[in-house]
């Protein structure tokens, strides 16, 4: 998935071959990872695609189905992978994720200790911004979990910059020998309290703490325990809301109505999704934007911390 | 592993570019550490010597030594409870209770409290300690505390307001008598969220979470190549740079032969490996076939352009951003006879030609695109080729429209799947200690929801997959 390898790198001159993972899009929400297999097929509504005529082609491409169907063939990122990721749990998607890295401060070269590991949605995140000489360790309490994310790391190339580990973070603590170590922590768990003494402990100076916890409840006992060692304390909620275009026809005062803007004489809707409503009356059009009807509500709360520096 | 001078540096060196926050957010500065560096608090000039070598998240104080005034790191914080209780190393919650806490105040001010104003009368009689009485305690050594101490002990009002207005007062002469200077690191987040606060043109009033998502929307990652339109100052070459690490390239590409601004990417320590892969170059060397031959005038006029670049960082040493000043950024305290010692590494060189060809024959990672004052959509259409196939796309602006107009666009033209508007927002939320409203026997369930919205500024994004236009 990353371009830490240059012959990964996406580019003109790089194409599908046999292995490689690919995120089939048959259209906007509609999104399926493959590993791209010699022999093997993909059946979907759109008819039956042949692996063997991907390969070859490049990233983006439109290929077809027997029955003439298509679909385009992505190269996988991190947001699309958050996508299309099978879920084991309730995962975090691209506002909190986007945020969360940035907020942390996590570049390059940093290390970083997150738990759960739950479905690797924000894992695959990390990954990519402590690449190529940081590093993730993750942990989970679900060995069969673990192993799960383990598999999805391999299958997205990140398992060099991933380690998962099997342990209860909350009951035990983060393992002793990262003590001192981590530049970034992110606290995904029923009761992050428990955890802030440990995260305080394997934090470098000045390190950052990230919590999220869907409950106001939470964020209130977290914040309290965080007053002791941590300082810079701030607690956020990150949402998103998208518009949709369209094109849309006007009548105007004067009558003389056609094409007096120079835009295309029929009624041409869009949504977001590429969907298209056409109709033949000719009229004003204008490109206009309102929010989309459903949005998606409350994730969660965002508690950012900063160990206290001791002079 | 880490470089001292590397953005992961947690101690400051001479030379090294930091991020001043002076009484919680009141004022903000950037500067660059340097004996010679000097800060204006108040009415004292204090040399930023003392802040070299020192880690980054310390506070400071304002001293009197016996050379004037000097900024020293702040043992015990005045005025804020939460931050005593610390200092003092209360790590036990229970202690804590019994400080006097401004969230007890709080609470107080709401449940308990039967003091009130109607004894305040606004006459400017209520302290009787006069200027002249501070002036010669100051001159007598006294340090800012002692000074709020003897101002509270000689108000005949302060014991008659409540709880809470005792903290708003006490807050008030802290910042005046005792400031406190807390010292960042200056990263994508810091610097964004300074300028936003106290100079949001500047930045094209782009918030840390939309620079945020736009970063993760472009996968922007190491190793990657990413074509940045940066109309912002610079922010978003910077924080782009500092994703890279050092690997791949960030092209800050402009119109014309006039490069646009990046100051606020010498405001980064980035380290010298990093500032080698920020590279510029006109957008026309960008779109003009790859054969042709590279003219030898241009890159005299790009030696010319990275003088003067050299001379305004020299200059620019320190740079203010305040509410006050009319433009909204000053330089202040500069000493231009002064050498500079470590000059802040040259980013932004003129991308050669090798570099131009590679980038044509591979196609550009991804793109970024944040130029309030372009055409969004004729721009864009211009650079897309530019892309390799299956590259993601984020572009701002702090208008709708334009990025409706360019959506529809490349709907109609099937240029780009995954096309998507988003708006983000933010809210931040003050949250109140549970235990403290216990502690006065209220209802929890009601009480906790005192949330502050701060911002819900209208912002604007989309990215977009991109497919081969021939297919």
């Amino acid at each position: 998935m990353l371009a830490c390898h240059p012959e990964k790198k996406l580019s003109f001159n790089r194409s599908i071959s046999d292995g490689d993972l690919v995120i089939v899009y048959e259209k906007h929400e509609s999104m399926k990872a493959v590993t791209v297999c010699e022999g093997s097929v993909l059946q979907n509504r759109f008819g039956v695609f042949k692996h063997s005529d991907w390969i070859g082609k490049q990233f983006g491409s439109k290929v077809f189905s027997s029955k003439g169907g298509f679909v385009y063939l992505l190269a996988p990122t991190p947001e699309l992978w958050t996508l299309v990721l099978n879920h084991r749990t309730q995962i975090l998607y691209i506002a909190d994720i986007s945020f969360v890295i940035t907020y942390l401060e996590i570049v390059p070269g940093c290390v970083v200790l997150e738990s759960g590991t739950g479905s690797g949605s924000l894992t695959t995140s990390l990954a990519r911004a402590v690449a190529p000489s940081g590093h993730v360790n993750t942990f989970d309490f679900h060995e069969q979990r673990a192993e799960s994310a383990r598999a999805d790391f391999e299958k997205t190339g990140l398992s060099s910059l991933v380690t998962v580990k099997v342990r209860d973070i909350q009951g035990e603590g983060f393992p002793d020998d990262f003590t001192g170590m981590a530049d970034s922590v992110f606290l995904d768990l029923p009761q992050p309290w428990l955890t802030i003494p440990s995260a305080a402990k394997v934090l470098r100076h000045d390190g950052t703490l990230c919590s999220f916890s869907p409950c106001i409840e939470q964020v209130q006992r977290t914040c309290e325990t965080l007053r002791t060692r941590f300082t810079d304390i701030r607690t956020f909620e990150v949402l998103l809301r998208t518009y949709e275009v369209r094109e849309e026809k006007m009548q105007s005062l004067s009558g003389d109505g056609d094409d007096s803007n120079g835009s295309v004489p029929r009624k041409r809707r869009q949504c977001s999704d590429g969907s298209y409503l056409v109709s033949g009356s000719p009229s004003i059009s204008s490109v206009m934007a309102r929010p989309c009807g459903e949005a998606r509500g409350h994730t969660g709360y965002l508690t950012f911390a900063r160990v206290k520096c001791v002079s | 592993m880490r470089e001292g001078n590397s953005n992961n540096g947690r101690v400051t060196w001479e030379g090294c570019s930091v991020l001043l926050d002076i009484n919680d957010g009141d004022r903000l500065v950037f500067a660059r550490l340097s004996p010679a560096a000097k800060l204006k608090i108040g009415n004292k000039n204090c040399s930023l010597q003392p802040l070299i070598g020192r880690a980054f998240g310390t506070v400071f104080q304002v001293d009197t030594s016996s050379d004037g005034p000097c900024l020293s790191p702040a043992q015990v914080n005045v005025n804020n409870a939460e931050e005593i209780g610390d200092g003092q190393g209360n790590d036990e919650l229970r202690d804590k209770v019994n400080v006097n806490s401004a969230d007890e105040v709080r609470d107080g001010a709401v449940n308990v409290e039967s003091r009130d104003n109607r004894a305040l009368v606004d006459n400017n009689t209520a302290q009787s300690l006069t200027g002249e009485d501070i002036e010669a305690m100051r001159r007598q050594g006294a340090r800012g505390n002692e000074i709020i101490e003897a101002l509270i002990a000689n108000s005949a009002t302060f014991e008659k307001k409540t709880s809470f207005s005792q903290e708003k007062y006490r807050l008030k002469k802290q910042k005046k008598y005792a400031p406190k200077v807390l010292m960042r690191r200056p990263v994508a987040r810091s610097i964004c969220e300074a300028y936003f606060k106290k100079y949001p043109s500047k930045i094209g009033f782009l918030r840390v979470d939309t620079l945020s998502l736009l970063l993760s929307m472009a996968n922007v990652s190491s190793n990657s190549d990413i074509l940045v339109v940066d109309m912002i100052g610079g922010l978003l070459t910077g924080a782009v740079a500092e994703r890279l690490g050092g690997t791949g390239f960030v092209c800050n590409s402009y119109f014309g032969q006039a490069p646009c601004s990046m100051d606020i990417v010498r405001i980064f320590n980035l380290s010298d490996e990093i500032c080698k892969r920020i590279l510029r170059s006109p957008i026309s060397d960008l779109l003009s076939p790859k054969e042709s031959s590279e003219q030898t005038l241009q890159h005299d006029v790009c030696n010319v352009e990275g003088q003067s670049n050299d001379q305004i960082s020299a200059s620019a040493s320190m740079v203010e951003i305040s509410h006050s000043s009319e433009n909204g950024i000053s330089d202040i305290a500069t000493d231009n006879t002064e050498p500079v010692i470590r000059k802040a590494p040259k980013a932004g060189e003129r991308a050669q030609k090798e570099v131009i060809d590679l980038w044509k024959e591979n196609g550009f990672s991804s793109l970024i695109f944040a130029a309030p004052e372009l055409d969004t959509w004729t721009v864009v259409k211009d650079l897309l080729p530019l892309l390799a196939n299956s590259a993601p796309f984020a572009i701002y602006h702090q208008y709708l429209q334009p990025l409706a107009t360019c959506m529809h666009n490349l709907q109609l033209g099937k240029m780009a799947v995954g096309l998507q508007i988003s708006e983000p927002w933010l809210r931040e939320y003050q949250v109140h200690n549970a235990r403290y409203l216990c502690h006065f026997h209220i209802i929890v369930a009601k009480l906790y929801n005192f949330f502050e919205v701060l911002q819900l500024l209208k912002l604007f994004l989309w990215y977009k997959i991109q497919i081969t236009p021939s297919l």
